[in-house]
């Protein structure tokens, strides 16, 4: 194909104070088809970039007012991926090693050889596309691997937010600790994906769902004919988290056996397949994450005390839904909104009835029942919100229900209140006389814990 | 193809005059023009030369033809076997207004015996017809093509000419045609 038909036309920019180099060089780059611009100083440049982008910027480092050197430094400010080629006179080489070592792509010296010119002005292009190209790619990726976003407003869940940033520019091994439910893959993943390994597969492996005797072949990888069925060589998850992230997931669950084993690889990042003898290295960062309570498992004697200490170097603590109620209500619009475009619906709303019952809710399985509820409020909905009636718990059980573990003499009251009220039919005599209170005492409780007639 | 404009050849001293007659037809045929020599009219190159690169300017006797020959209504091709610059680069083979009047190509670097060979007449004949058609298209507007048989293809060394042919490819004529038209 002629240069005349090319689709994308390339770019130059001839940046010289001499104007017979600026001439002599347009002409030469226009006969080959480029888009040529030129400028005799800095502040031309500079100005230039507005009608930019440029490929390939030829920099003559000899300049009255601001040198070559200083204007790369600008230009670079501007438009970080242009090639910048630095033209320098015969014995000028010190400044063009400076700017190389700057960012330069390269340095020719007055007069250049053509051929040296046009091949170093085609490389420069090359590179630049394969940079563009990377840098396409790696946000197409980043975008495809993106991970959910956290929702949550409290405190609690800030925390969290901003300890996974931080923890995710360094390798530290992270224990993930939290209630089923709570979001400790989801952590893992924004781990991952704000690290520098982000471009690499991060793998997971949830420990507790792998037959004991399968775990070993799935993390190690086996084989051909290592045991029966294992017809093909396989790679396992450590392997395949080369480069990027392994994430155990209830890392409480496996046998000492394994813990013994999951020491050494983690130690040494070396392991062999099942029944082979190759010893493969893998460059991973170790995510686990447990809901047991590993400090006792370690006393009953179930879990490693040194498998413990190489794993809990960093802790991220996930608290319960039901200690930060007020993500309940951006959680529940998240979810609407999710599963409206998934079920293809039309937006609805909660009313503010249903949405009280969801935020009372106890939540013993966290955010993944609010998340199962709301899929299901979603398919019984209809617009133009959510009702109580879509839910699958009614506003008594849930006034009523007092959050386990939750030992507070003051929830025991409120509930133990909301239940005799019930049961009289909200009569305020007869239930303060069950309750062996006053009148007003039991109006003072009811309006401090926000009780309701339903 | 309908006739264009005109092609004069003009020699620039030094020149070897003996290239400038096998022009005339091959040149005639490529672009559908008139072609002749300007015969007792040579332009002197010394002005041009850069002494102490001992090169001559094309870029000034590029506007020396262009005074010269203001009121020839066609296009010009300049014929030196002086070395060739522009003050950029250390060589060129040629050099041409692009879509204007004037080209000009030095056989000078074309010759096996600049390289150390023993001369041949007959492949230096043929390498200054490509770079004669090639700085030509320049002047008729052409840009470099990317096809490496075609003559517009870029050359900066003697191997790609000689790779390449004397002919214009299809697109190129194509593109010749339309702005002849």
């Amino acid at each position: 194909m002629a240069n005349n038909q090319k689709v994308v036309q390339s770019s130059i920019l001839i940046v010289d104070d001499e104007l017979s180099v600026r001439d002599s060089l347009s002409k030469w780059f226009k006969e080959d088809g480029y888009r040529v611009g030129a400028a005799e100083n800095a502040n031309r440049a500079l100005a230039l970039m507005n009608e930019g982008p440029w490929d390939v910027i030829l920099l003559d480092i000899k300049m009255p007012g601001m040198d070559g050197l200083e204007l790369q430094k600008r230009l670079r400010e501007i438009d970080k991926s242009a090639s910048i080629i630095m033209v320098t006179a015969f014995g000028a080489v010190d400044s063009a090693v400076q700017a190389l070592k700057e960012g330069a792509f390269d340095y020719v010296t007055k007069p250049v050889d053509p051929e040296h010119l046009s091949h170093l002005v085609q490389n420069a292009l090359r590179t630049k596309k394969l940079t563009d190209e990377n840098w396409r790619l790696r946000q197409q990726m980043s975008e495809l691997s993106g991970v959910e976003e956290i929702v949550g407003e409290s405190q609690q869940m800030t925390k969290v937010v901003d300890l996974a940033k931080t923890v995710a520019q360094t390798d530290t091994t992270v224990m993930i600790r939290g209630e089923s439910g709570t979001g400790k893959e989801l952590v893992a993943r924004t781990i991952h994906a704000n690290s520098a390994r982000r471009f690499f597969p991060i793998i997971t492996v949830n420990c507790g769902a792998v037959p004991e005797t399968l775990l070993e072949s799935e993390l190690f990888g086996h084989e051909k004919g290592a045991f029966t069925g294992a017809q093909y060589r396989r790679k396992g998850k450590f392997e395949m988290a080369d480069g990027g992230t392994i994430f155990l997931d209830e890392i409480g669950t496996i046998s000492q056996k394994m813990q013994v084993q999951l020491l050494r690889v983690l130690e040494t990042k070396q392991f062999a397949r099942v029944g082979g003898n190759e010893i493969i290295s893998s460059d991973f960062r170790v995510i686990c994450a447990t809901n047991r309570d590993l400090e006792a498992a370690i006393g009953e004697g179930s879990f490693r005390e040194d498998l413990y200490y190489r794993l809990n170097v960093f802790t991220i603590f996930i608290p319960p839904l039901r200690e930060r109620r007020v993500d309940i209500p951006p959680l529940v619009n998240h979810f609407v909104q999710k599963y409206a475009t998934m079920m293809n619906k039309p937006t609805v709303g909660i009313d503010t009835e249903a949405m009280d019952l969801l935020i009372r809710n106890r939540w013993p399985g966290n955010v993944r029942e609010l998340e199962n509820v709301i899929e299901r409020a979603m398919v019984l909905a209809k617009p133009p919100a959510i009702k109580p009636s879509d839910l699958p718990f009614q506003l008594s059980q849930a006034q009523n229900s007092v959050e386990e573990g939750d030992e507070l003499l003051i929830s025991m009251e409120k509930v133990h209140i909301a239940r005799v009220l019930e049961k009289h039919s909200w009569n305020i005599t007869h239930s303060a006389e069950a309750l062996g209170i006053d009148r007003v005492t039991l109006y003072s409780k009811i309006s401090k814990y926000g009780l309701k007639k339903p | 193809m309908a006739r264009v404009s005109p092609i004069l050849i003009v020699a620039i001293d030094p020149a070897d005059h003996a290239l400038l007659a096998p022009l005339i037809r091959p040149l005639s045929g490529t672009f559908g023009a008139d072609v002749d020599v300007a015969k007792g009219m040579s332009l002197d190159g010394s002005f041009a030369l850069n002494v102490s690169r001992n090169q001559y300017a094309s870029t000034s006797l590029i506007t020396a033809l262009l005074e010269r020959f203001e009121d020839f209504n066609g296009k010009i091709l300049g014929v030196t076997s002086g070395d060739l610059f522009v003050p950029v680069l250390t060589y060129v083979f040629g050099e041409a207004q692009l879509d204007g009047k004037v080209a000009v190509v030095s056989s000078h670097r074309l010759r096996d015996d600049f390289y150390g060979l023993e001369p041949d007449p007959s492949l230096l004949r043929l390498r200054f017809l490509k770079e004669s058609v090639h700085e030509l298209g320049h002047a008729f507007g052409l840009l470099h093509c990317h096809d490496y048989l075609c003559v517009m293809h870029s050359s900066t060394g003697v191997e790609e000419i000689d790779i390449k042919t004397e002919k214009l490819c299809t697109e190129c004529q194509t593109r010749l045609a339309s702005s002849v038209r």
